[in-house]
């Protein structure tokens, strides 16, 4: 069946999209949580039964066309590559992780909640399996929709202005990217379809890398792209709109947001940037790791003054992300491979993270790292869980974030050895705003608001042990994951240089 | 070509109609089987080639399958604009038939304005499609704004009709063909004799004014503001992609050539457009009168057209008028039945009507331009066309840039949709003015904004044929 009437990119892109539409119609019980966690659990399945079917010989599998839009030169264009194959197991995973995680949570509606958080999957696998420019447009703008909606809907109190700047700066952003399309595509070879159209010009993904573009048009088409990634992810100075984002989100969306949804700017990056605009790649590496670097510190500064443990997390991510970004234009080996490991890392861990505060948060009802304390006492096992998925948001040895980071750091100092050196003191940052919000949250003297605190649920202890498994896991032994993403970094540096 | 004899027709026959009818409801019926037939036997000759009235004189009409797949989207949406608000032009007044026949003579006008193949003829069309409208406009009698609203737009509109045969004269004058034929004025590929400049920027400002560009706008918000709210939805889709049509086949056939000479003009004129059409939507409190400035607004879009002027723009202005109408006329659908025009009017309409108020998001996504919708691949056509155009890519920026503030205020609405709760214990809609067929042809009409979204060469394709 496989390979002649479905291929694994159609499976993950439709299997959510068709259980969200099947969620809205549900009725008010838990039904639709279950379709939901249950339509997530089998595509993780597919997911996994992909990673065996990674060889070429297995290519038609892996990808498909349908000729769509034919006096443009667009075809419905999707499959699974090295770095689509890590991203779209990244989510695959994360979304049961986080259904599971939340499943206590009641949502009024809960019919259009998982059903807006199905597509927003599936939008995000459409993203990472598009081999077309405006598949790809359409999938990245799908994917956004949704969120704004659930955050909107779902958020906390300054839901409503917090979500429609996010909003309105990644719609921005993915517009200037929509001209640079425009612009690639007409400089673009044609293409003759099955049926013999010719079309001038095309969108395919192939016809986009070999696109004739002087190195003068290249140096400022090559910002329409980076501005709607550099939201995306997002790097300073555009990074703004994300803690108010991530703070009024409802929890299971910021999950998503920042575990997987900023994977799409570093994504966009690797796939329809740099292979697209090498020379301007060259030109720029400078400018764009200066800004990731300042990013970096600045964003790790503001969390160890941070006192709402939402915003912390969302600082202490952007610092992360900037270090990736800064990775990636790094451009050598080590720091490219770094980056692809760290993405799924981050995002198991990130989320992780986010479970954490949001238990925290339902039991106490509040944020403020200031007004906890002692909950270690109250619930040990919930404290020890969080103290590993702290630990390896620090980097530490042994934990999964230290390969990527340390890889990274070393492709970084390849590049340019102060950048590696200030950026290196995010380092010791991070250990300070973690290991302090450690303290202060799970130790010293309850007060009236922890006294009262019972340690988690069953469910949840299973599936932060799961994460806690992933961490050390891919910690020790993460060379099935460089395996699998090695043939990325070859194609990448080859088509960028 | 059956729509120009079939429109007079039907549009006499509706008059007559209204004197010996007494039923107040027979008559919406009647236009709405006008509009189908009108719909069919225009498909009828894009299909087969072969019209049934051959009417075509010294070839003074341009009958290529691009005119009438406009033509098609225009009937279509005139369809589709009776039977979701049929019932409402009921309640604007007495004369029920005469509405309707009114709109079918500005049919007939518009038929004439997409196919004319001469100067005179595009006169005329323009003529036959306003006058109707001035009287629409004032068909709530005892309105004074209303009134207001009529007078404004006769004296306007009488003026910038006077430019346009000012223009008209000057391009006759000048040309050394002494022609009125639009693809016969002999140019030269120098530079424009005075003359022709003169007749070239008078034709630019007329029609700016029919289709609302700035700076000839000003009419635009009061008219709108002023008219029966069914009768501006006709007014800003219909007969403003109407507008365009007939003012890009003008300058694509006659002054193509010479482009370069008045490019910057048309850049001035869209920069303005977009700036004042956007900028002013968003500190509108009443949901009618931003949808006039957005109607502006879009009108910055579709002049982009104008400045690309290639294939793609052909294309384009046709799938923009198709998207723009669909959403337009299903926002207006749902708007003529609430009770309160302002935003706050809106709040909670998702808790009371979930339908309307699914179907009224899709239309301003559609609006807005987000993918999946018709919308969006209008714009991406116009997008397209402008970069193709090679000029001014700046002009390109600015307009993405525009695009994204034009989000700020659909998505007002439609956070006042899902996201607010309804200020007062009053239902936003009276529930019996929404009926169960009104409902379904809202779901078609949001499936069409989908279809169009997602496929959107099932109309070009036709436009190919």
């Amino acid at each position: 069946m496989l390979g002649t009437y479905t291929t694994f990119p159609e499976l993950l892109i439709l299997v959510p999209m068709l259980a969200g539409v099947i969620c809205f119609f549900l009725g008010k019980n838990n039904a639709a949580k279950n379709v939901a966690l249950f339509a997530s659990i089998v595509t993780l399945c597919i997911s996994l039964a992909s990673l065996c079917y990674a060889d070429d010989k297995f290519a038609k599998y892996n990808t498909v066309s349908y000729i769509w839009l034919k006096y443009i030169g667009s075809t419905y264009l999707v499959g699974l590559d090295a770095t689509g194959r890590m991203l779209t197991l990244l989510t695959a995973i994360g979304f049961p992780l986080i259904f599971v995680a939340t499943y206590k949570n009641d949502y009024k509606n809960s019919a259009s909640f998982y059903g807006l958080m199905l597509l927003t999957q599936a939008g995000l696998m459409g993203v990472f399996c598009a081999m077309d420019a405006l598949v790809f447009y359409f999938y990245w703008e799908l994917a956004l929709i949704p969120v704004y909606f659930l955050s909107s809907k779902w958020g906390g109190e300054k839901r409503i202005q917090a979500t429609f700047k996010f909003f309105v700066y990644t719609f921005a952003g993915s517009l200037l990217m929509l001209v640079g399309i425009i612009y690639v595509y007409l400089h673009t070879p044609g293409r003759v379809f099955e049926d013999g159209t010719t079309t001038a010009h095309s969108f395919s993904i192939n016809a986009f890398y070999q696109a004739k573009l002087a190195v003068s048009e290249q140096a400022w088409v090559f910002w329409l792209f980076f501005l709607a990634f550099a939201i995306k992810m997002p790097i300073f100075p555009f990074h703004t709109w994300q803690p108010d984002a991530y703070d009024q989100s409802p929890t299971p969306v910021t999950m998503v947001l920042s575990g997987i949804m900023v994977k799409m700017g570093l994504f966009g990056v690797m796939r329809w940037l740099i292979p697209i605009f090498p020379d301007a790649t060259k030109q720029y590496a400078h400018l764009v790791m200066v800004l990731s670097i300042i990013g970096i510190i600045y964003a790790s500064c503001i969390a160890i003054k941070q006192d709402n443990l939402k915003k912390l997390v969302a600082y202490s991510s952007i610092a992360h992300i900037g270090l990736m970004c800064a990775a990636i234009f790094a451009m050598n080996a080590v720091s490219v491979q770094g980056v692809l490991l760290q993405m799924f890392n981050h995002g198991i861990n990130i989320i992780g993270l986010w479970i954490v505060v949001d238990q925290l948060e339902k039991k106490t009802g509040v944020k403020e790292i200031s007004r906890l304390g002692g909950v270690a006492h109250k619930a040990p096992v919930l404290t020890i869980l969080l103290v590993i998925i702290a630990l390896a948001n620090i980097a530490l040895p042994l934990t999964n974030a230290f390969v990527g980071e340390f890889m990274m750091f070393a492709g970084v100092w390849q590049y340019n050895h102060w950048y590696a050196a200030i950026a290196g003191i995010s380092i010791i940052l991070a250990a300070v705003y973690t290991l302090n919000m450690i303290q202060k949250v799970f130790y010293g003297e309850t007060n009236t608001l922890t006294a009262s605190i019972r340690d988690i649920a069953l469910h949840e202890k299973v599936i932060l042990a799961v994460i806690v498994v992933c961490i050390f896991m891919m910690g020790v032994y993460p060379q099935p994951m460089i395996d699998l993403t090695k043939n990325a970094v070859t194609i990448l540096l080859r088509v960028g240089q | 070509m059956n729509a120009i004899i079939f429109s007079a027709i039907w549009g006499v026959f509706m008059m007559f109609a209204g004197a010996f009818i007494q039923s107040k409801t027979l008559p919406k019926y009647l236009a709405i089987i006008g509009a189908a037939l009108l719909f069919v036997l225009n498909g009828i000759e894009l299909y087969y080639g072969t019209p049934i009235f051959n009417i075509n004189g010294m070839n003074m009409l341009s009958i290529k399958s691009m005119n009438l797949t406009f033509l098609e989207v225009i009937f279509g949406a005139t369809l589709l604009f009776f039977l979701l608000s049929g019932r409402d032009v009921e309640r604007v007044g007495e004369h029920v038939s005469e509405y309707f026949a009114l709109i079918f003579f500005v049919l007939c006008g518009v038929t004439l304005s997409s196919t004319y193949n001469t100067l005179l003829l595009l006169f005329l069309g323009i003529e036959i499609m306003s006058i109707p409208l001035y009287v629409l406009t004032g068909a709530d009698k005892r309105n004074l704004k209303s009134n207001e609203a009529s007078l404004k737009y006769f004296l306007m509109g009488a003026f910038s009709t006077g430019i346009l045969l000012m223009g008209i004269a000057f391009i006759y004058g000048g040309n050394s063909n002494a022609s009125f034929y639009i693809d016969q004025l002999q140019l030269g590929s120098g530079k424009m004799p005075l003359m022709i400049t003169v007749g070239l920027v008078f034709l630019i400002i007329a029609l700016s004014f029919k289709v609302s560009a700035a700076p000839f706008h000003f009419w635009t918000p009061d008219v709108y503001d002023g008219a029966p709210t069914v009768f501006t939805s006709f007014m800003s889709t219909i007969v403003k992609a109407a507008g365009f049509f007939a003012f890009i086949r003008l300058f694509k056939n006659s002054f193509g050539p010479v482009q370069l000479q008045w490019q910057n003009l048309i850049v001035f004129i869209t920069i303005a457009t977009m700036l004042i059409g956007n900028v002013t939507a968003v500190f509108q409190q009443s949901v009618k009168r931003m949808l006039a400035y957005s109607s502006i607004a879009q009108a910055g879009f579709m002049l982009l057209a104008l400045f690309a002027l290639n294939q793609t723009a052909d294309d384009g202005i046709i799938l923009y008028s198709a998207a723009y109408s669909l959403a337009t006329i299903g926002i207006f659908a749902i708007l003529i039945k609430m009770n309160d025009y302002t935003i706050e009017g809106f709040n909670g309409l998702a808790k009371q009507q979930p339908l309307l108020a699914l179907v009224a998001t899709i239309c301003l996504l559609s609006l807005t331009g987000i993918p999946l919708t018709a919308g969006f691949a209008s714009k991406f056509y116009m997008l397209t066309a402008a970069v193709e155009n090679g000029h001014k890519f700046w002009i390109v920026i600015a307009a993405v840039i525009f695009a994204a503030i034009s989000a700020y205020y659909y998505f007002r609405v439609i956070q006042a949709i899902y996201f607010k709760e309804p200020s007062s214990a009053e239902p936003v809609i009276d529930a019996d003015r929404v009926s169960g067929s009104f409902k379904i042809l809202l779901v078609i009409t949001a499936v069409l904004i989908l279809i169009l979204g997602i496929y959107p060469e099932i109309l070009i394709g036709w436009a190919h044929h």
